[in-house]
């Protein structure tokens, strides 16, 4: 395809011509098209209520501020990517939404995170069951080298302790969910690690997909991947949407412009890292409110 | 605040950070959890409580002995566990003084670091920085199972294969050396056999395992844009190793020199099996008699009565405590190593 | 310009090493070695190889007085240094020189650390086969002296003690040896700095220490006879740093991803070390527990001090003297006619191929890559 591509870690085969003309030309037109070009879900009314809210958030490292003062709702059935140069806090904002931030030591934090209208961080909350519920996909695929495909899928189960009656549907709904049922069905019993990287990936999301979350977090998840592998993932993501909460960091705008229907923009300027401006996806890249913003996502730095 | 509504006044409000509290992440780990914890800490802690174990009961029971020989038990020269005619033993006349052993263990390590530290660390230099690929990883599977090696086999060796070739050098070294004092020997003994160089060298073999695995892995730590960029300069391999490498791994080869000392300092049976023990201060270390700690008191073991095995315990607690030391030191030194900014 | 960049003829094209020693360069390093052969030769002298039926030895006595095959060794190292450094220094300068000289120095060196290991595998073999018969592994010594003739008597006892020992010994100090690993890298409470300095200390704990300490602890306050839990309770305190240390070592490598992985899935700690991080390392912690094994299966000291040393077979750790392999290799050695340090030399030769039996074993899981099945 385009050999100028401005953001060449994830440049794909297959996105039609208005695409790859407009990855000619890095502007914030182009990945506003990008991002119109999806079908966005916006919610209408607060009926269905708010799955997660963020409110406040800061964190520390030591003494270190990382983060300072993120408010964000993530609603039911919708995509949030978050993006920003590296060091802005990102993946430190949504590890604080499932409490993996305090297993850095020296870690701390302030704010409040409401899961279903309760607090996570509430005195006497079983994180294990926070952790049940907001899933997370990792940077590099992990599947657990001692287990078969089969038995890391079905592996959050024997981990939580959940029974569960008829595991061999759910094994399929679950490598289904994240396509790799296709794959995969015939060769349940090999070790996962035999996949490749993007598979691995995918193993990785039928995993979290296990155990039924409510809401997924994705921190750079196809940073690890090649193109293709990085194009079936965001397939994935986009059939999970309507059923999932799902909140993915990333460091290539193209791919929140093209999975996501709402984007946050984190910049760490000197100080700790802010949320500068949230908006729905096509707005961010059409029409940024901030300065700021638009020189991120028209390529003038980061 | 997705909605277009209320998304500024949460986000963008002017706040002001010293008011922001951090929380108190009040993780209460399930049961399960804290039994985990407490099991593995528990098990964790076994060293330390083996340690302490090990000092309390040495301690308890060669207290006596310490007691009543008080400052003489490291000063003292003889080993004399005395009987009266009923067989009862003499506390007045008996005499357990360690310092013939303690200097024969000193002799002895210090002859095996002076033979086997630089044989170790230039083996270690080899590996890492010369050997090919193949040669390599033979010689470190070889070095590693020779550390596998039951210390007898050393003994046996050392006594019945090099002790004889052994005598021809000492012989060599007496001949022209003898104007040092340690290469000299007392009039008209001529006994060059199962000396303490002889031992000294068997102990010189055994830690080379040790002191070249850790020389090497230090080595082999060496940061590779530093030795890259001293090749860039055009320095040859061996300017390299002497301005970078050696600078870089230079605490940590003497901490592994102290670990190999610990070693060779707590050796019994091999020591016991190559040296004619003699209790009695012997600086001649061409000459066949000496001893160290450990082969004394399993050399004594055998015919003790209760009372000198007290006093062997207390001989036990002092080598247990130098090597204690020794290795305590070598520990905080090789910890230290590529932390000192170089 | 392109038509002559087209008409390079690829097939032409051989990848090359200039980098590595030219054939002059291998020719001057050979010369040079040949040289030190004859030098060496000319000042020490060497006392013939046997020819035919032993009867003319061909001598040449050397210059000077030295003589025997360790100086002529030790003759050919010096004056290999001495070529070595010359010839560089003459064709590339001082720098050169003190490279060669430094590369002949770390050479001769790895060739000394050697020697020795080469020896004692060889004298192990020579010395040892002779006494090894059939017998030995179905005889004990109980109607048997170590005096007799070779061929009375055997070791099964001593092989069945060491088991014995081993087993017990494993099984006291694989828990605690593991369990400080999982402290050491699941952990890391603020004990961690402290006890890995204890661990290493304890490696350095002198076998002898260990077998006085179970007597000052267990014999005499207690039970006041040998038997082979002792024994093993000593040898265990020696095993448990090498578990834990290699333990550690494998425990570290799985990446801390995967921790966070499991816990992400809802899972405890304690069910992720159980169901993610120890399988991953199972190879590892075997390799572990071999290297272990392999480090007290010939501790001589402790089960001198403790065991007794039966001359008939006893299986029964908790009860009466033991025999091991160590014991009998000790024995015979102490006995010191010319029969029983035969014996020993068997004894240790079946010991030495247990323990590499147990290396190999040890290298062939570690070299797996963790995580394997």
């Amino acid at each position: 395809m385009s050999s100028n591509n401005f953001n060449n870690d994830n440049q794909e085969d297959g996105q039609g011509e208005e695409m790859s003309s407009n990855m000619q030309t890095p502007s914030a037109a182009g990945l506003a098209e990008v991002a119109g070009s999806r079908k966005q879900n916006h919610p209408g009314s607060h009926a269905m209520g708010v799955g997660l809210e963020a409110r406040g958030i800061h964190a520390w490292f030591g003494e270190k501020h990382v983060l300072s003062n993120v408010s964000l709702d993530f609603w039911p059935g919708t995509v949030t990517a978050l993006i920003g140069p590296s060091g802005c806090g990102k993946s430190t904002f949504i590890r604080t939404l499932n409490r993996m931030h305090e297993f850095i030591p020296g870690a701390a934090m302030a704010g409040e995170v409401l899961l279903n209208g309760d607090d996570i961080y509430a005195p006497g909350t079983d994180v294990t069951k926070i952790r049940l519920k907001v899933g997370m996909v990792f940077q590099k695929p992990n599947p657990f080298p001692s287990m078969t495909i089969a038995e890391n899928v079905l592996a959050g189960l024997k981990l939580a302790q959940i029974k569960q009656a008829n595991k061999d549907d759910l094994l399929e709904e679950c490598l289904e969910r994240a396509g790799l049922w296709n794959e995969v069905k015939d060769r349940l019993n090999h070790h996962g690690g035999s996949l490749s990287g993007g598979q691995q990936q995918r193993l990785c999301i039928a995993r979290s997909l296990a155990v039924r979350p409510q809401v997924l977090l994705m921190d750079e998840p196809c940073s690890a991947l090649d193109p293709g592998s990085t194009l079936k993932i965001e397939e994935t993501i986009s059939h999970l949407s309507s059923s999932v909460t799902i909140i993915i960091v990333t460091h290539n705008m193209q791919q929140a412009a093209r999975v996501s229907d709402y984007t946050a923009f984190f910049l760490a300027d000197g100080g700790p890292g802010e949320m500068v401006e949230v908006g729905p996806t096509n707005e961010i890249f059409s029409r940024p409110k901030d300065k700021r913003t638009e020189n991120y996502i028209t390529g003038r730095f980061g | 605040m997705l909605q277009d509504s209320g998304v500024s006044s949460v986000q963008f409000a002017p706040i002001d950070l010293d008011k922001v509290e951090k929380r108190v992440l009040t993780t209460t780990p399930r049961l399960s959890d804290r039994i985990f914890r407490g099991v593995v800490t528990s098990g964790g802690l076994s060293s330390l409580i083996i340690l302490g174990l090990i000092f309390v009961f040495l301690l308890y029971e060669g207290y006596s002995t310490l007691h009543s020989q008080g400052l003489h038990f490291l000063t003292g020269q003889n080993w004399q566990a005395v009987v009266d005619d009923q067989n009862r033993f003499d506390a007045v006349h008996s005499h357990f003084g360690l310092s013939a052993m303690l200097i024969g263990t000193l002799v002895i390590s210090v002859i095996a670091i002076i033979f086997g530290v630089p044989i170790s660390v230039l083996t270690a230099i080899f590996l890492v920085f010369y050997a090919p690929n193949a040669i390599r990883k033979s010689m470190v599977t070889i070095i590693d199972l020779m550390a596998a090696f039951p210390s007898i086999l050393f003994g046996l060796w050392g006594l019945f294969i090099l002790d004889p070739s052994g005598e021809y050098w000492a012989k060599l070294i007496h001949k022209y050396l003898h104007w040092i004092p340690f290469f000299n020997m007392p009039k008209d003994s001529l006994y060059f056999q199962k000396s303490p160089f002889i031992a000294g060298l068997v102990l010189a073999i055994m830690i080379i395992p040790i002191v070249t695995s850790i020389s090497r892995e230090i080595l082999s730590q060496t940061p590779l844009d530093r030795v890259q960029a001293a090749y860039a300069l055009g320095a040859t391999r061996w300017a390299m190793i002497k301005n970078v490498a050696m600078p870089y791994a230079r605490s940590g080869i003497v901490g592994s020199a102290m670990l190999g000392l610990g070693r060779a300092m707590g050796e019994t049976v091999a020591v016991f099996t190559v040296l004619n023990i003699v209790y009695q201060i012997n600086w001649h270390v061409l000459l066949s008699a000496g001893g160290n700690v450990a082969s004394m008191i399993i050399l004594k073991f055998g015919e003790a009565s209760p009372q000198e095995v007290k006093a062997l315990m207390a001989a036990g607690l002092v080598l247990f405590l130098v090597t204690l030391l020794v290795n305590a030191l070598a520990d905080a030194i090789v910890s230290r190593t590529g932390k000192s900014g170089r | 310009m392109t038509s002559q960049l087209q008409a390079t003829d690829l097939s032409s094209v051989k990848p090359s090493k200039p980098w590595k020693p030219s054939k002059r360069d291998r020719i001057e390093i050979l010369l040079t070695l040949f040289a030190s052969v004859l030098i060496s030769l000319l000042i020490v002298g060497i006392k013939g190889w046997k020819s035919g039926g032993g009867v003319g030895h061909v001598y040449f006595s050397g210059l000077t007085q030295m003589k025997g095959k360790l100086a002529y060794l030790a003759v050919f190292f010096i004056t290999y240094l001495i070529l070595d450094f010359t010839v560089s220094t003459i064709r590339r300068g001082t720098a050169a020189g003190k490279d060669a000289i430094f590369r002949a120095l770390v050479t001769i060196a790895t060739t000394i650390a050697l020697f020795p290991i080469i020896s004692i595998l060889i004298s192990a073999w020579m010395r040892g086969h002779k006494g090894l018969h059939l017998s030995l592994f179905s005889k004990d010594m109980h109607s048997s002296a170590f005096t007799d003739p070779i061929t009375h008597g055997g070791l099964i006892h001593a092989i069945l003690g060491t088991g014995v020992l081993v087993i017990l010994s494993v099984l006291i100090s694989v828990p605690l040896g593991v369990l400080t690993a999982l402290y050491l890298t699941e952990i890391q409470g603020r004990f961690t700095r402290p006890i890995k300095f204890l661990v290493q200390a304890m490696s350095g704990v002198p076998s002898i220490v260990a077998g006085l300490f179970i007597l000052a602890a267990i014999v005499y306050p207690l039970s006041k006879s040998f038997n082979g839990f002792e024994g093993s309770l000593a040898l265990a305190i020696l095993m448990i740093p090498t578990v834990a240390r290699t333990s550690e070592e494998v425990l570290k490598l799985i990446p801390g991803d995967l921790r966070e992985a499991g816990v992400a899935l809802g899972g405890t700690q304690w069910r992720t070390v159980a169901m993610v991080v120890v399988p991953a390392t199972r190879s590892g912690l075997i390799t572990a527990i071999i290297l272990g094994v392999a480090r007290i299966a010939g501790e001589t000291a402790p089960v001198v001090l403790l065991t007794g040393g039966a001359d008939t077979i006893n299986t029964n750790p908790f009860h009466g003297t033991i025999g091991s392999l160590p014991f009998y290799i000790w024995n015979g050695f102490l006995a010191g006619t010319p029969e029983s340090v035969t014996r020993a030399w068997a004894a240790i030769l079946v010991l030495l191929v247990l323990v590499l039996v147990l290396f190999s074993l040890a290298r062939y899981l570690g070299s797996r890559k963790v995580g394997g099945k």
